[in-house]
């Protein structure tokens, strides 16, 4: 059975569960929205997707209301649009929502909607809370005067990751994202698995390692597959001027990780322009290495696999590939010593 | 894994065991988490350390290292007792039930007590948790299968799925969660002694015929080849003089490391090609430099066989190649050309030759990776494996006695040692050591072990330790933890300065020929 409501006095039907929001998002009419985020659980705490109800006293927030036969819904009126850009307003002063030094310039919510609704100056005096910085590691940078306490990272960690850790903690105005005791991330049980990160829409949770090293408009997105465990998470290696300086991930993508990932796929790629990186073919001669071209060293393997061959057989020859290489590198390795060393000495490390 | 990932989220009932999930498949171990948090599945946790997923468990069992066959036989002994095994799915879809039914008969709870030290009304509610579940998921990794008796505990398993009818299954299935990012696709690619891509026979006229002509080759060798554990042996025997080592590094992730280095050593030529200058690569004649995942294009295969795109974001440094390149290039030099423009073109003759990926392309794969078996262009990709009917036909069950493992604690080694890795590092730790936020979480090899066996061997939170097997000794830092449990220790093997492989014995599964490494005994002292 389809729903049937009117929103902004165009007629639509949607299933029967919707929110207000996916209805009117459905039906291509766009709301904004601050706290919500398709990945969790509604909340309706940053007020910013209010809409007028008609039959109802006080504005709803449309992310977690039900559609219902018969609602008309308006979502720009002059009410709705007043009380959203209180809220913003509010928001705004509420911390230290200094952009030009904000690592998520560029990419923030508050600073988006702020834009959206047109507000060019603070309509209130700003009272950050002024807490010290939480950078008690390496992977995550944590500065809650930047938390505009719409709490995705607290279902972030609750309901999507279910490590538990982060909550919301005191009450009203001293209300503060807390671990348990309030302790730093480094001290808490956190797992560092940045999915709190990922979800934050203000610069409150960054990747510290990505600090200085690119601005969002920067960045080249390149979607790719995690390199360490077999569950093959989806993630965006972040490139500027020729590096990886940082890993995000995309809900929309879907399976098999709709976003989420660990510690080590968004956190551990120093590795790749680590300084110890190999760079060039080496021989061993008297017991030491030596640089060599790759014609020279490609020629050696070519020339001693040929003869080795030639003296012992072909099963003298043997082959470990890799479970880290691509599919195509192993099927070339196992048709090379198949074919070419002309032996099934091969194998790889499935058993370890 | 027969079935998705995602599906794991609507089973009613999970049976994780071997597998410390949320560490070593931290993501696929949310959709575990969901599953009892959030829709009440219930969770039975068979591990012999306190993992972090043991939070969530509703039933743990803690049984002694290598007595699975022993619990599994049990939990069908209790499942058969009880009714609560799937008669209709049995009768219509398996065989060799009768052969399973008498060997459980004996493994009553009180004697798989004796045997793995579960108490035996754990056992039985375990069973049926999972026996009344509507739909039931098996899944494990290398702590099930790293065991002398290895192939018989994954075979275990299987049987209990057949059982229970949750093979063939949406939200349920035996799933085996793969350690390594390709260690699928290496499978299904053929790097494997015994078959080529698509688990194709060698020792097959008919698949050899197949393969030849697909590559234009004459004359392919018809004998299985030799395992990694073997191809040592081989070379120690001076019967393997050349050795090309691709992407690995045994000189740590392998069993008695010792014993290998002496074998490597002996080889006339050995060859490393790798990213960092790892411990093998240090024992290596000569040393090729390879392409990172970011520095190259391919696909890698994850542990529910789906195919996904790996894409170049920046430049290898200096001289290093992708090891397509490489491969191509030694092949050129060798007499035979491999003169690929691209990864696309070599899947698209792996797709040729192989029929579980013969729908595959990269035109298809752009977005969302595609599940095999795929044998067309046509073909959706596949969910989850033996639907309606099993691959071979009838599901098969193995009637398995349990056999205690080669080496258990006795008067002079007497603690059991398990091995594995922890969350902030992987493998063998070239990658994640380099890597500032890992490092600054864990630093240094630590052994894990519980209150009562550091007061007994008067150990100290922190202090260092040596620990003596009959293979070796290391140096390590102690961690006393209540997630080791009395009696076992742990030690991860990322670390080159502590390699716990030093300890490990290379006794192998007579089938699989995977070495024991998930159990071993031995001595702990202050150092």
């Amino acid at each position: 059975m389809k729903v049937k409501l009117t929103i902004d006095g165009k007629e639509i039907a949607t299933s029967h569960g919707n929110t207000i929001l996916m209805a009117a998002r459905r039906a291509g009419i766009e709301i904004p929205t601050l706290c919500y985020h398709p990945r969790l659980p509604a909340s309706g705490a940053c007020r910013v997707c209010v809409v007028e109800i008609e039959g109802r006293a006080a504005l709803g927030a449309s992310c977690a209301i039900p559609v219902a036969d018969d609602m008309v819904v308006q979502t720009r009126s002059p009410r709705v649009l007043e009380a959203r850009k209180l809220a913003i307003e509010l928001l705004l002063a509420s911390g230290d929502h200094n952009c030009l030094t904000c690592q998520a310039n560029g990419a923030c919510g508050l600073q988006e909607r702020a834009y959206e609704l047109g507000i060019e100056t603070l309509a209130f005096a700003v009272q950050s809370p002024g807490y010290p910085k939480d950078n008690s590691n390496k992977m995550i940078e944590r500065d809650l005067n930047k938390c505009i306490l719409c709490g995705r990272c607290v279902r972030a960690c609750n309901d999507v990751q279910v490590n538990e850790v982060l909550h919301i903690g005191h009450r009203g105005g001293k209300a503060k994202i807390v671990t348990a005791f309030d302790r730093s991330y480094g001290d808490s049980q956190c797992v560092f698995c940045g999915e709190c990160v990922a979800l934050c829409p203000t610069g409150a949770l960054t990747e510290a390692g990505a600090k200085f090293q690119g601005r969002p408009w920067d960045l080249k997105k390149v979607r790719t597959t995690c390199a360490y465990c077999g569950t093959g998470c989806q993630l965006d290696l972040n490139v500027h001027k020729g590096r990886v300086v940082k890993v995000t991930s995309d809900y929309h993508h879907g399976v098999p990780n709709f976003g989420s990932l660990c510690t080590k796929g968004r956190f551990a790629y120093d590795f790749i322009h680590h300084a110890d990186r190999l760079t060039t073919p080496l021989i061993r001669e008297k017991g030491a290495l030596r640089e060599v071209g790759w014609d020279e060293a490609l020629e050696r393997v070519a020339g001693q696999f040929s003869e080795i061959k030639a003296k012992h057989g072909p099963h003298a020859l043997a082959v470990l590939a890799s479970a880290r290489c691509t599919n195509e590198e192993n099927y070339l390795l196992q048709k090379f010593t198949r074919g070419v060393l002309g032996t099934n000495n091969i194998d790889h490390c499935a058993r370890l | 894994m027969t079935n998705s990932i995602a599906e794991i989220e609507g089973a009613k009932a999970i049976l994780v065991t071997g597998s410390n999930t949320t560490e070593m498949h931290p993501v696929l171990s949310t959709y575990v988490k969901r599953a009892v948090r959030q829709r009440d599945a219930k969770l039975i946790l068979v591990d012999p350390r306190r993992i972090a997923l043991q939070r969530h468990a509703t039933k743990w069992l803690r049984p002694k290292p290598g007595t699975d066959v022993a619990w599994i036989n049990g939990l069908m002994h209790v499942i058969l007792e009880e009714g609560l095994h799937d008669e209709a799915y049995i009768r219509e879809r398996t065989e060799g039930f009768d052969t399973v039914r008498e060997v459980v008969k004996a493994y009553t709870p009180t004697a798989v007590e004796q045997i793995t030290g579960i108490p035996a009304h754990d056992l039985v509610a375990a069973a049926r948790l999972f026996g009344q579940a509507e739909r039931a998921a098996v899944l494990y990794a290398m702590g099930i299968t790293q065991h002398t008796t290895g192939t018989d505990n994954v075979k275990s398993l299987a049987n209990l799925t057949l059982l229970t009818g949750n093979v063939g299954v949406p939200n349920a299935g035996l799933n085996p969660l793969r350690g390594q990012n390709n260690v699928q696709g290496a499978c299904d690619m053929g790097a494997l002694p015994n078959v080529y891509s698509g688990y194709q026979q060698v020792a097959d006229p008919a698949a050899r015929e197949r393969m030849a002509q697909g590559w234009q080759l004459d004359g392919l060798p018809d004998t299985p080849g030799r395992t990694l554990t073997e191809i040592t042996e081989a070379a120690l025997a001076g019967e393997i003089r050349a050795l090309y080592i691709v992407g690995e590094n045994p000189m740590l992730s392998d069993p008695d490391l010792t014993h290998l280095e002496k074998a490597l050593r002996k080889l006339d030529l050995l060859v490393v090609q790798d990213i960092f200058h790892t411990e093998t690569a240090q024992v290596a004649h000569v040393v090729l430099p390879g392409a990172s995942f970011a520095e190259k294009d391919g696909t890698f295969t994850n542990t529910e066989r789906r195919v996904q795109r790996v894409r170049q974001a920046v430049a290898p440094p200096g001289d290093a190649r992708a090891d397509w390149e490489i491969i191509s290039e030694l092949s050129t030099r060798m007499g035979y050309e491999m003169a690929y423009e691209s990864p696309a073109q070599i899947m698209d003759e792996i797709a040729a030759v192989t029929p579980s990926y013969g729908g595959i392309s990269y035109a298809r794969i752009e977005r969302h990776g595609l599940q095999w078996p795929c044998p067309s262009p046509d073909h959706p990709g596949t969910t989850f494996l033996h639907k309606g009917q099993f691959a071979r036909g009838r599901g098969l069950f193995h009637a398995i006695e349990y056999q205690a493992p080669p080496e258990v604690p006795d008067k002079e080694y007497p603690l059991y040692l398990s091995t594995g890795r922890v969350l902030y590092h992987w493998h063998t730790g070239s990658m994640t050591r380099r890597s500032a936020g890992m490092v600054d979480r864990v630093s240094e090899c630590e052994m894990e072990i519980s209150a009562a066996d550091a007061a007994r061997f008067s150990i100290a939170d922190g202090a260092p330790v040596r620990v003596r097997s009959r293979r070796g000794e290391i140096q390590a830092k102690a961690k006393i933890t209540n997630r080791a449990v009395e009696g076992t220790i742990f030690i991860p093997f990322h670390f080159a300065e502590s390699a716990v492989n030093v300890l490990t014995h290379g006794q192998r599964d007579p089938v699989a020929k995977i070495p024991g490494i998930k159990v071993c005994a031995v001595h702990v002292e202050a150092a």
